[in-house]
């Protein structure tokens, strides 16, 4: 990759792409939604427009849809998204204490991103391991039975792969349009 | 393809997935392939087990035997041993905790021996990735049946005469529904499958969808024929991506061998299923916020009527059903109404299927008959009460739903005795708590569940329950009086009767039944200021027993307020001042010196 504004010509083809294969632009807004946020990771202003001209909406019904569901972010995540699971059986096997040895450790709170952009940190409902709760998922990666002893071992070594790739630096934002 | 002689089923689960269970798949292949067995013998990942406490799981058949917590690092001895010696594993058996017996066959599990499984019928059972093993247990039979021996009406009667109702929550009676949906006349209907499962804590339907996706598939068009409707919808929740793969791969597979698309098995019957992604809103498993959603507006709900029945998707008619629901169809109409109404009590007939979790020594996913008595279920089947703590209450009917407390342990579980005990029956989520569970903040928790999911759209449920949630804070901060505890009552009351939705009309219940059932706890907070369970933090007291503490100074140093003080072998103390109730210092402490209070 020569320069950062390539790979976002390349991203911005590859929705419009998806958006020229549907049968129909009626009703598809959400799977589109769901198609960019797989490619840029989240929802900047910037992508909403493009879909919003795309599927000739206008950009306020594209905003209005993207703030409703909590499953679409205008934020960028961290290198190591963290989500620590809040569903009812995760809480009570002490879920918030997870959360809360997170917070302090990374010194941020739920909805941020380290200054650093290593870790984001979300909660999320019931990721359907119940039988290992508490649960913990870094980076896709789920980690249970969680003790908030756990929690500074396991960021550590995030925090270590961080630093070894930490050289070479690649363009995660959304500086422009395709 | 032809020798194969035994079959090693590993659980392809989202919880044995996460404890590895890909990694023992690949290293069991590895090793049947080194021994060059690899034509006798074939691993197969199948859906969940239910059994997801001590996952991973793996199954051995023709002889049944069933290996609990199996590691990759065990594949070796597993394929020595078993594969090719014959002899089995013991230590990776389950080992009985009453009779501390190794018990290597599945069926005689304490877990398993109450259950009767009719939705989770292929969950462990068959590779979820392969048409040809759900065909080879009668798989698409019913539909074959429905189409070539039966008239869509002949259909919906059959499910009529079952009994089944609606196992999403609302217990809607199933065959009604499709009466209503197949009365209306239109160009295009639409059979939608509501799999959003919102309920946070019970994971039945991602179950059903991960091990036997062709089960829904099967039955949409079966629902199809039955009501006049070409078209099926999928709406999934997004967060469910093992869910989505397996049911992609399926409806790709039912295309390909004509059991779904253009006339199907030749007959002049079509039907075509696609799917739709949910985005993380609660509300959306309402069926008219789903129908919203589905043509990709915000999820609000609409008023009722008309029903999705007669204006739904596009504003056309539309059946929507639950997974689990949808599950049940094709057994109905292969093994008859009647063999389905002999399970069950008299007005919930069949099985329901339990999300097992929270203080229980067995997590997992149970299916029993209608009846079965919630002793039955979390003591018999769910092993008791982890830690050999006492038993609080068990929570069901998710956010919607109540508490149900000791005194309904043998009451048979079905739809109309769990709202007559104050709760009800909800998707499938059931919550155990112990003694150390603070009903406050369970209320609290649900609460605060659903003010975040609320849409919005009116004002009680929006505004309201946002009040009550405030009035629950200051409970357990300790700075409510008794007058509040009316109060919120009142406003519990308003909020159901006002509001516009479900998720609104429903939201006050955890508090309610709270209020009901654990009164001496809420005034225990607002009287004496105290937790009785020491779970609300603002309430809690850490103190050092002087009796107990040896001076080690562990806990001054993890102290993060700097709250503890005391000298090098000498009792220490905690100034509740500067304590900022983190627990480090409990949990640090070697000799059990900290104690909650
Ligand atoms: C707030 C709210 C959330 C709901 N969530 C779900 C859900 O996640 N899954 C589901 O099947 N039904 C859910 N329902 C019930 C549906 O509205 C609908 O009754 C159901 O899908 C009908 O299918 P059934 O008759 O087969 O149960 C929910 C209802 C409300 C009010
Ligand atoms: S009750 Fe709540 S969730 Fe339902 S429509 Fe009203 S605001 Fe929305
Ligand atoms: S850690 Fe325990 S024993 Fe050590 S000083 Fe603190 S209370 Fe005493
Ligand atoms: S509640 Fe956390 S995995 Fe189910």
């Amino acid at each position: 990759m020569s320069g950062c504004c390539d790979g976002n010509v390349e991203r911005y083809k590859e929705l419009q792409t998806y958006i020229d294969g549907l049968p129909e632009k009626k009703g598809r807004l959400i799977g589109v939604l769901h198609k960019a946020q797989g490619i840029f990771g989240y929802l900047p202003r910037e992508v909403q427009e493009f879909i919003a001209a795309a599927l000739g909406l206008p950009v306020a019904k594209v905003y209005g849809v993207v703030k409703f569901y909590s499953f679409f972010t205008m934020l960028p995540k961290g290198k190591f998204p963290i989500s620590v699971c809040l569903g009812t059986a995760c809480y009570v096997r002490g879920a918030d204490d997870i959360v809360a040895e997170l917070e302090k450790l990374l010194g941020i709170t739920v909805g941020q991103v380290t200054p650093d952009g290593v870790f984001s940190l979300d909660t999320l409902r019931c990721v359907g391991a119940c039988g290992l709760a508490p649960v913990m998922i870094v980076a896709g990666h789920v980690y249970g039975r969680m003790k908030p002893a756990d929690v500074a071992g396991i960021i550590g070594e995030y925090r270590k792969k961080a630093q070894a790739s930490g050289q070479e630096k690649t363009c995660e934002g959304v500086c422009c349009h395709g | 393809m032809t020798n194969i002689k035994m079959h090693v089923l590993v659980c392809g689960g989202t919880g044995c997935t996460s404890s590895r269970s890909m990694e023992i798949v690949d290293a069991l292949r590895a090793e049947i392939k080194a021994q060059g067995l690899a034509d006798e013998v074939k691993v197969v990942i199948a859906g969940c087990f239910g059994f997801c406490e001590k996952g991973p799981i793996v199954k051995i058949s023709p002889d049944n035997t069933f290996y609990v917590q199996v590691t990759p690092e065990d594949a070796k001895e597993i394929v020595a041993e078993h594969i090719v010696k014959g002899r089995k594993v013991s230590r990776l058996l389950y080992v009985d905790p009453k009779t501390t017996e190794h018990i290597s066959d599945s069926k005689h599990m304490d877990f398993y021996k109450k259950q009767l499984r009719i939705a989770l019928r292929n969950c462990g059972f068959i590779d979820p990735e392969n048409i040809g093993e759900y065909i080879a247990r009668d798989g698409y039979m019913a539909l074959g049946k429905a189409i070539f021996e039966m008239s869509p009406k002949q259909v919906v009667d059959e499910v009529k005469k079952s009994g089944l109702r609606g196992r999403g929550g609302g217990g809607f009676p199933t065959g009604l529904k499709w009466e209503i949906a197949a009365s209306y006349k239109a160009d295009q209907k639409y059979v939608i499958c509501n799999a959003d499962e919102g309920d946070p804590g019970a994971f039945m339907d991602r179950s059903v969808l991960e091990g036997d996706p062709h089960s829904i598939i099967e039955a949409m068009a079966i629902c199809g024929y039955a009501i006049g409707a070409s078209k099926g919808v999928v709406y999934i929740r997004a967060e469910y991506p093992l869910a989505v793969e397996r049911l992609q791969k399926a409806i790709v597979a039912a295309r390909e061998t004509g059991l779904l698309g253009n006339n199907i098995l030749g007959s002049d019957f079509s039907f075509d299923i696609d799917m739709y992604y949910g985005a993380g809103a609660f509300v959306c498993g309402e069926e008219t916020a789903l129908i919203r959603s589905l043509q990709s507006e915000r999820g609000e709900p609409t008023s009722k009527p008309p029903f999705p029945a007669e204006s739904g998707f596009w504003g056309k008619p539309s059946n929507v059903n639950n997974v689990e629901t949808f599950a049940n169809i094709p057994v109905i109409l292969l093994k008859g109404a009647d063999w389905f109404a002999s399970i069950g009590t008299a007005k919930s007939k069949g099985t329901k299927v339990f999300a097992l979790a929270g203080k229980v020594n067995n997590v997992g996913l149970v299916e029993v008959p209608m009846g079965t008595t919630l002793r039955e279920v979390i003591f018999d089947i769910g092993g008791g009460i982890r830690n050999g703590k006492k038993f609080k209450a068990a929570q069901t009917g998710g956010p919607s739903g109540g508490c149900l407390t000791e005194k309904f342990l043998d009451t048979p579980i079905d739809f109309d005795n769990l709202i007559a005990a104050g709760s009800m029956m909800g998707s499938g989520g059931m919550i155990v708590l112990d003694e150390d569970d603070c009903m406050v903040n369970v209320a609290k928790f649900y609460l605060g569940f659903t003010v975040e999911e609320s849409c919005g759209k009116c004002t009680p449920c929006r505004v309201g329950n946002k009040r009550m949630l405030e009035m629950l804070e200051k409970i357990s901060a300790g700075k409510a009086t008794e007058k509040d505890l009316s109060r919120l009552r009142e406003l519990a009351t308003i909020i159901k009767d006002t509001s516009l939705c479900g998720l609104g009309q429903t939201a006050p219940n955890p508090v309610l039944s709270t209020l009901d059932n654990f009164y001496d706890e809420y005034l225990a907070h607002v009287r004496d200021k105290r937790c009785p369970a020491g779970k609300c933090k603002s309430l809690m007291q850490y103190v050092i027993d002087p009796a107990k503490c040896k001076g080690c100074t562990m806990c001054a140093k993890v102290c993060p307020a700097g709250a503890i003080a005391g000298k090098v072998k000498e009792p220490h103390v905690i100034s509740q001042e500067k304590c900022v109730k983190c627990g480090a210092c409990f949990a640090t402490c070697k000799f059990g010196a900290i104690s909650k209070r």
